[in-house]
């Protein structure tokens, strides 16, 4: 038995198989073999390439009506390389002449070519060498006998283990029978994590070394509740945690049951309590948890899919989804958030020294007008269908804003000289999450609608700690009293110009900061639908008054330690049963 | 045994790109010489023709000047079919599947 610690994702229970995802880069030693293996080496690459032929043939015959012309032009160029009778020569030469393992003579001469690709002037030839590793990869994996595992075929529940996921690849778990998530990687915030969260299931991330200890097939525990990975349990952990798995169960049967009932404090404060989605279907979802509305739809996970960037129609039924999906409430759509981690099909990958701090967001929108005209069409057109109300990420000066409300304008104007006419004026707001947009919140007050403070970018940027990076993530903490002080400061600010003022980071979705964000005056919280009926529970056994006590005792504190150590012991005090 | 050498200029919009590699790559081994390519244009060293990896990295972008050479029984013949698949912007020869044009898509 082994027990891992790394930080949790999503609460929860999961036992099962593991399933190890391949790593993204194979470490290949040099190894000889003895003279009369020689044979066996040429044999065994001779299968692979075989294999990886007919791979390729297949996923190509299988994509080429999807892909469309040119994606599946790259992969008929894959199977040429593969049959390259030159590039074989070269890798049966090493075997023959060194006695190099298969492995290592395919691995010597891919990583030569890739050199040579990485010397090309064109970029989109250039770009090619991300083709020469997927062969070599597709070798590797052919010759090492890893057959890759394909999630979607599964047949008994399993707990992927990977060094690090996409958010592409994150976003392909639902529907599988991957039952938990553990991961090298990640942060608490980062988007994997984020995605994990509301695919619903237990996740640990930032295990640091998971995916070279635990081997496929060990049984595993995720305890997303207590951070741990168990590794090839006793027989009496084993049937601890199962225990544990039917209380959890227990628990949120419990809290399902506070579904139809308002998030009111005992003094009749109301708090909206609002899903953060990703996926229109989630709508109907957080509905389901007990919310009041979507606070934060995350558009640009429309583009997480292998396919093409989505079109305005495409656009316009997920937005029309959503917001059928909850029934006359209030939907707030957020404007693509690409960038940074999250990458378009369109965009070519260009290595930016600081990507946070790079083109991202709405930065990335008013740089790609066309596509963000398209996208401010499509919700402008879906806008008929219920309440809506359009944010924009991580504004950053007056005259962003102001651009890309003029942008809104033209796109009313054509979709009126088009005959459409949108009669309901759609409210339009910003997510603060910069430095700037804080301490400029009274300027932005006069310009806005609304206001949604976007915690996760905004403790990053304020606290300068990358929230990806798991060497120093253990700095980036909402506690930290400058945080609170910054929030305290764009409340009172919003209140005294008559400003709604939410909250949409994760930090509202955490029990810990319940009572310190009502003090503070917050009504609107919007977090994973998951995390609405722990929230509401909370919310009903506590009042006003004493929210306001907590916020300002809060305030006196110098370290994010005693912060969190004295919010922990309050709302333990109202939740003794539930872990915080 | 004979030789025979051609130069020839790209002049497709993208270059040598994946789908043009291929069908070079293709007609280039239908023949029996020895055929090596070599981007003058970039003064590159000489590479394989019948090699769907070195093609790539012959890195023939639009306007590079190419030079084909062949050795063997019938490098006339294949360096006259490479030169003229390449002055004919790739679409040649007719033995190739037909390339639909891209459908532009109203919006």
């Amino acid at each position: 038995m082994e027990t891992l610690r790394g930080i949790s994702v999503s609460p929860g229970v999961a036992i099962g198989e593991a399933v190890i995802l391949d790593a993204e880069d194979y470490r290949i030693p040099y190894r000889s073999v003895p003279s009369d293996a020689v044979g066996d080496e040429l044999e065994r690459l001779s299968n692979a390439f075989d294999t990886a032929v007919s791979e390729v043939q297949a996923q190509t015959q299988q994509l080429r009506s999807n892909l469309g012309r040119d994606a599946a032009d790259v992969f008929d160029w894959h199977v040429g390389v593969l049959e390259d009778e030159q590039l074989r020569k070269s890798i049966e030469d090493l075997i023959k002449e060194k006695q190099a393992s298969a492995a290592y003579a395919t691995s010597t001469v891919m990583r030569n070519y890739q050199r040579r690709f990485m010397q090309m002037k064109d970029p989109l030839l250039a770009e090619r060498i991300k083709d020469v590793r997927d062969i070599e990869r597709r070798l590797l994996r052919n010759i090492l006998g890893e057959t890759r595992e394909d999630l979607a075929h599964l047949t008994k529940a399993v707990i992927l283990i990977a060094h690090d996921l996409t958010p592409t690849q994150t976003a392909q778990l639902s529907g599988t029978k991957v039952v938990g998530v553990a991961m090298d990687a990640g942060a608490a915030t980062s988007h994997t994590a984020i995605l994990l969260r509301s695919w619903g299931h237990p996740g640990v991330v930032g295990l640091n070394d998971v995916s070279t200890r635990i081997s496929g097939g060990d049984t595993i525990i995720v305890d997303g509740t207590n951070q741990l990975v168990i590794a090839n349990p006793t027989e009496e952990t084993l049937a601890e945690y199962r225990e544990k798995q039917i209380a959890h169960g227990r628990l949120t049967e419990e809290l399902s049951e506070l579904r139809d009932l308002p998030a009111v404090t005992t003094d009749d404060e109301r708090v909206y309590l609002m899903s953060n989605i990703e996926f229109p279907s989630e709508a109907q979802t957080g509905m389901d948890r007990g919310s009041d509305g979507v606070g934060l739809y995350r558009t640009e996970f429309l583009f997480l899919r292998p396919e093409s960037a989505p079109d305005e129609e495409e656009q316009y039924e997920a937005y029309s989804q959503a917001i059928q999906g909850v029934a006359g409430h209030p939907v707030t759509i957020r404007t693509f958030d690409l960038g940074a981690d999250k990458y378009t099909q369109r965009q070519n990958y260009i290595e930016e020294r600081n990507p946070m701090l790079g083109l991202r967001s709405i930065r990335y929108s008013l740089q790609n007008l066309d596509m963000f005209k398209v996208q401010l069409r499509a919700i402008l057109r879906a806008s008929v269908h219920g309440q809506v109300r359009l944010m924009f990420p991580l504004v950053s000066s007056i005259m962003e804003f102001r651009q890309a409300q003029m942008t809104v304008n033209d796109a009313l104007e054509d979709l009126e000289e088009e005959g459409i006419k949108i009669t309901n004026p759609i409210p339009i707001g910003m997510m603060l999450e910069t430095p700037a947009a804080a301490i400029q919140v009274k300027d932005f007050c006069r310009e806005v609608d609304f206001i949604s403070i976007g915690t996760n970018d905004l403790v990053q940027y304020l606290l300068a700690v990358d929230r990806g990076n798991e060497r120093v993530s253990q700095h980036y903490t909402p506690s930290h009293p400058a945080v609170l002080r910054c929030l305290r400061d764009v409340v009172r600010a919003c209140r005294r110009a008559g400003v709604e003022c939410g909250i949409c980071g994760e930090m509202a979705g955490q029990p810990l900061y319940t009572m310190f964000l009502m003090g503070l005056g917050l009504q609107h919280l919007s977090m994973a639908p998951g995390n609405i009926p722990e929230i509401k529970k909370l919310i009903r056994l506590t009042s006003l008054a004493k929210s306001e006590r907590v916020a300002r005792r809060v305030m006196t504190f110098e370290t994010a330690r005693q912060v969190t150590n004295y919010l922990r012991d309050e709302t333990r005090k109202v939740l003794p049963e539930d872990p915080i | 045994m004979t030789e025979a050498v051609g130069e020839v200029a790209v002049t497709t919009k993208e270059g040598l790109h994946a789908r043009p590699v291929m069908r070079f790559v293709d007609v280039a081994s239908t023949f029996g010489s020895t055929i090596s390519v070599c981007n003058i244009t970039l003064g590159g060293e000489s590479l394989d023709g019948k090699s769907a990896m070195e093609m790539m990295l012959l890195e023939a972008t639009q306007n590079c000047v190419i030079r084909i050479s062949a050795k063997g029984d019938d490098a006339n013949e294949a360096v006259a079919a490479l030169t003229s698949l390449v002055e004919s912007g790739m679409e040649n020869p007719a033995s190739s599947p037909s390339g639909d044009p891209p459908t532009a898509s109203a919006s």
